[in-house]
């Protein structure tokens, strides 16, 4: 079964059609980018499969779910770490990892366990009773994703993840999304690159709305005719604009 | 499970925002304080601590409106709301979760004011435990009265809305400070038209056992307590369906 199928989703704000009759397939366990410029599209596409926006016309499928039907099923299987840095300010770290626990129906000795597990394999143990708001932006993100992943999510979303990070923070990062591949279906929105290009298995280029292409980074380039994944982004967006 | 997390949630962080404390707990002790201290000094009736404190409790928990109001106003500039949006948390539970938590805070508060009062002389009966759970409706619409805030405006526009309008109107058209009586008129009637004088003149009875006395104002309370419920209910539901 795929992770996630999109059949003709739409979605139109008066005279203005932010995401236009999108086909697109995940496949379980699989790490896609979205990409494309400002108003591609790609965030109101994940709006539409997190359950925060109703298509205006078509329908997605999350592990064979219907989001415009099943959309409660859907919220039990997904996680999303928004674009900004989502987390309570005057709750601790630790508080926080329970509060998500929490809300997806887990016990106190549950949600406990939980954080305890996230808050080991992102190493926050050493900021555990520090208050969200008071950390660097570094571990803000760093929370952000445990907090996404602790109800033990299916399908991931991460919005930007790495956004306004210093180079040693996106590494550390880098490196914790790809510990998750092959765990779970990860969809990633990202203006950088070179991220795409070394986290994602395959690759989804939107432009004003519309699905342009898709394929792993390689074929992407090969598409192109660039051995530069920045350069064949480019190629295949001015290529769509003519 | 979940709504109780997610009400703990906003418990917490209304209880660590020290200003919150401060306009909570310490602006109504210090109001307390200084108007008896007056009154000891300049003899007005008015300021009788039996008089004094409902109107204090009553004007306490006007700031529940801005507690309540600036915590949904933030959270629906940031993207936590959002990310909770996307959690199996229902509409119900997000509006429970909101009105919850702060019931209990307005009832410690409006305690502590009636020890304070204690302590400067209000005699201790069983009135004050009624008084207590009289503010019960008097929280509810001023919790309400935050979720229709928060659901609506922006939490700077809160800040000059709920902390500087809905305080002052609470305290100059609820007999707090001043007999409605004298001033009369037009400024008298809308004070009887708002549930804010209903409110303390309910309180006001309880505390002296005059139970006949509670009403009808009680009605005016729960009236307007309810009407701002439910239009609190739909101004966040319809906010939740446009994020």
């Amino acid at each position: 079964m795929d992770a996630i199928k999109t059949i003709d989703l739409t979605k139109r704000y008066k005279d203005l059609t932010a995401v236009d009759g999108l086909n697109l397939t995940v496949r379980q366990g699989e790490l896609l980018s979205l990409l494309g410029v400002n108003g591609a599209g790609k965030t109101t596409t994940i709006k539409m499969l997190t359950g925060l926006t109703r298509p205006t016309s078509g329908d997605a499928y999350l592990l064979g779910k219907s989001i415009l039907t099943d959309s409660a099923a859907v919220k039990n299987m997904i996680a999303v770490s928004p674009q900004e840095t989502a987390v309570a300010p005057n709750l601790t770290v630790w508080e926080n990892l329970e509060l998500m626990a929490g809300v997806h129906g887990f016990t106190k000795s549950e949600a406990g366990d939980r954080a305890a597990e996230l808050g080991g394999r992102f190493s926050l143990s050493e900021v555990a009773n520090k208050r969200a708001g008071k950390l660097s932006g570094g571990w803000q993100r760093r929370l952000s994703i445990a907090m996404a992943l602790i109800s033990d999510p299916q399908i991931l979303f991460l919005d930007e993840p790495t956004l306004g990070l210093d180079v040693l923070a996106r590494g550390e990062l880098w490196d914790m999304i790809r510990a998750l591949k092959g765990r779970m279906t990860v969809i990633l929105t990202t203006h950088y690159m070179e991220e795409a290009e070394a986290l994602s298995d395959r690759v989804a280029i939107m432009k004003s709305g519309r699905l342009l292409l898709t394929g792993t980074p390689a074929e992407i380039k090969r598409h192109a005719g660039t051995d530069k994944f920045d350069e064949a982004f480019v190629r295949v967006v001015k290529e769509a604009a003519q | 499970m979940k709504v109780f997390a997610f009400s703990k949630r906003n418990d917490l962080e209304i209880l660590r925002d020290p200003l919150n404390l401060f306009f909570g707990v310490g602006f109504p002790i210090v109001l307390l304080l200084l108007l008896t201290v007056i009154q000891r000094n300049i003899p007005v009736a008015l300021f009788e601590i039996e008089h004094l404190a409902p109107g204090i409790v009553v004007f306490g928990l006007s700031f529940m409106t801005l507690f309540s109001a600036t915590l949904i106003a933030k959270d629906r500039g940031s993207s936590f709301l959002q990310r909770l949006y996307t959690t199996p948390l229902t509409a119900g539970d997000f509006i429970l979760g909101y009105l919850l938590p702060i019931m209990p805070i307005s009832a410690a508060q409006s305690a502590i004011c009636f020890a304070v009062a204690v302590l400067l002389g209000l005699n201790v009966t069983v009135h004050i435990l009624t008084s207590v759970l009289l503010t019960i409706p008097v929280a509810l619409l001023f919790v309400s009265l935050g979720l229709l805030c928060g659901s609506i405006f922006t939490d700077k526009q809160v800040g000059g809305i709920c902390g500087a309008l809905l305080t002052n109107l609470t305290a100059w058209l609820s007999g707090i400070w001043f007999d409605l009586e004298l001033v009369g008129g037009a400024f008298q009637k809308i004070a009887n038209f708002l549930p804010f004088l209903h409110a303390v003149e309910m309180e006001r009875a309880a505390l002296r056992g005059d139970y006949a006395g509670v009403f009808p104002h009680i009605w005016w309370v729960i009236g307007y307590a309810a009407a701002v419920t439910a239009i609190a209910v739909f101004a966040f539901l319809r906010q939740m369906r446009r994020q």
